[in-house]
Order: C-alpha cells, then structure tokens, then sequence
C-alpha cells in the first residue's frame, strides 16, 4: 500500500504552505486522482485519517476528486473506449492517455490570523 | 485580521497548488536520469508480481553479457539480501534494497544505492524492483525503460486487473514459456489482453530456464545500448550537484 507514502508527502507540503501563510489551521485539503494513476482514494482517505492526528490538518476535511481515464488516438485524435485495443481502429496509431493519471494537490483551505 | 470588518477574527483562504503530489519523488528521479545520461548507463526498471522470474531473468542475461557489457544490478526486496546475492552469484555487482515494509522503490532509495562504489562502472543497470503489480508502477525511479516481467502461470488476464502497471511498460517479457505444456494459458491470449493495457504493445516470450526467446530479449537489450553512446567526458568524475543529500 503506498497511499500511505503518498500521504507522508501530501501533508509535508500542506503543512509548508500552512507555515508559508503562517496558517492557524487547515480546513480543507482537494486532490485530484486519476483512475488510472494507481492510486485508491478510498485508501488514500483512510491514510489521511491517521495521518492528521496532531497536526495542524487535525480538523480538515480531504476532498478527494476522481478523473475517470479518457483515451484518444495520438495521431487522429479520435475518442477511445477504455477497455477497449489501445491502437487507433481508423489509423492504427496508438492511443494517449488524455486524463486520469493526475495525483495531484489541488487546493488547500487555510484558516489565516 | 477580518479585512471586512477588522474584528480581528481568524478568516479561511483558499491557495491554488495544483502540484502532482509526488514532485520530491519526480525531482529525485530526474536527478537519477541526469546520472544515467551523463554517465551513458541504460537503465531499466524491472517490474513484475512476486515470482514472475525477474532474478531469473536477470540471473541469464547477468551470464549471456558477462565480458561484453558491464551489468550491475539494484535489488528491491522487503527484507534479505537474497537477490542481490543470486546477482553476484552470476557474476555482476549488485546491491540489495531492503524497504522493510514499503512495497516499492522510490527515486531516493534508488539514488542512494547510485553511490555505491560497485555500480559505478556499469554500463546497463538494471533496478529490480519490489515484487508487486501495483505500487511500483507509480514511482519514477530515473529509468529509461520499463520492463514488466509476467510469467505465464499468472494467467492470461493479469494486464486486464493491473492496468496502470502494463500501461506504463515499454515492453513485457512473457516468461516461464517452458512450463506452458503443463498450463491452460495461450501466449496470444496475453498478447491480447497487452493490446488492451498497452498503448504500444511490445512483449517477448521468453524462459530463462530453457533460454528460449531470451536471445530476443538480449538483442533489444544490445539495440537498447547501441542507441547511446557511452559517458560524456566529464572532468570531475560524478559532477553533479547534488540538491538533496
């Protein structure tokens, strides 16, 4: 399970813009994960749980955002089924992964003196 | 203080981040890729399930280059050191990661090793990583290729249920052919599924036992190398700078 990893390194950079704000708290915490980033947001939650405790997230809600994987033809551009040959029915070009591979930090709410 | 009113009571701000969550990692790895390229090592991360026959793999391609190239490997494991000595057995210096209870390597854990004065030298490097189908696809380790090793007693679906791990493969070895007389499981019906999974499908059927189809493998491995020179003069040896030790 590296949701938990994962975790070490989102609070390590909430907290650095918490301190950049000289936040009191944290109020909310958005991220964005993509269906096929590997990443389960439901584990991700269950980190963030235990990972809160006794930092200045300790009150926050995470609001996790999930991207569904959407493909298209690198070459034509043509939408692809996920699930479906990755290679371009009408040109054969191989497909691209146009969203769902984001871990991302997205925004953090910050309560500031 | 309330810039409405001035009552001097705490208010909420939102702040933009939009950063991938994982940017230490990405840094870390694009420090390891300056040390591949400057030093004209080929890098692959080898990925694979528990038992998918990397360190047998690695055990035959180890003997095949013995004199020709220089391999080095890194190997990720829980705990022992028991790879890594299958490696030198076969005759490359390699050096064990033990992660204790992460189930993948990460860049740091990777540039660590780097310094090692044994895995100097190589010229192609391999990094076995953490045997697993999930985690590790998710960290960039530097690499400049990824190979996922899929034995044939794993199924024939397995690109289906891990689709982030054989999505990000530059090439699957199909290994442990030798036992497909004893198993219900078509090559060609994996192949399907990677056409599935894999933007580019590439696989070689390969067993490291037989060594059936492992010339294959050796060729990519050699036009691979080919396709760079070797390291880049470079007058203070290992100049880099390092950001983070």
């Amino acid at each position: 399970m590296h949701e938990y990893s994962l975790m070490v390194a989102l609070m390590e950079r909430v907290e650095e813009e918490a301190a950049a704000h000289r936040a009191l708290a944290v109020h909310r915490v958005r991220v964005r994960i993509g269906e096929l980033s590997g990443v389960e947001p439901e584990l991700l939650e269950s980190a963030f749980a235990i990972a809160r405790a006794g930092t200045i997230c300790a009150g926050a809600a995470l609001e996790v955002e999930r991207v569904a994987a959407r493909w298209a033809c690198s070459s034509c551009q043509r939408p692809m089924d996920a699930g479906g040959r990755l290679q371009c029915a009408a040109c054969g070009a191989p497909a691209a992964l146009v969203a769902g591979d984001e871990i991302l930090l997205g925004q953090v709410e910050l309560e500031v003196p | 203080m309330c810039e409405t009113c001035g009552c001097g009571d705490p208010h909420v701000v939102s702040v933009e981040i939009a950063e991938r969550i994982l940017s230490v990692n990405d840094r870390d790895a694009a420090h390891n890729r300056e040390h591949f390229t400057s030093r004209g090592v080929l890098a692959i991360n080898l990925m694979g399930s528990p038992g998918s026959g990397k360190t047998a793999v690695l055990e035959a391609t180890a003997r095949a280059f013995a004199g020709r190239f220089r391999v080095a490997a890194i190997a990720g494991d829980l705990e022992t050191e028991r790879d890594a000595e299958r490696l030198r057995l076969a005759g490359i210096p390699a050096r064990a990661i033990t992660t204790g209870s992460a189930c993948h390597l990460d860049a740091a854990m990777v540039h660590h090793a780097l310094h090692h004065d044994s895995l100097r030298d190589a010229r192609l490097l391999f990094i076995e990583n953490v045997g697993n189908l999930v985690c590790p696809a998710v960290y960039d380790l530097g690499q400049a290729f990824n190979v996922v090793a899929l034995s044939v007693t794993e199924g024939e679906d397995k690109p289906l249920k891990y689709p982030v791990m054989f999505r990000k493969a530059d090439l699957v070895l199909i290994t442990k052919t030798d036992l497909l007389p004893y198993l219900d499981v078509r090559p060609d019906t994996i192949d399907e599924a990677l056409g599935r999974a894999m933007p580019v499908p590439q696989s070689l059927h390969v067993s490291a036992r037989s060594g059936d189809g492992m010339d294959r493998w050796f060729a990519w491995l050699e036009t691979q190398l080919a396709a760079r020179s070797g390291p880049r003069p470079d007058p203070a040896a290992g100049g880099h700078i390092h950001r983070r030790d």
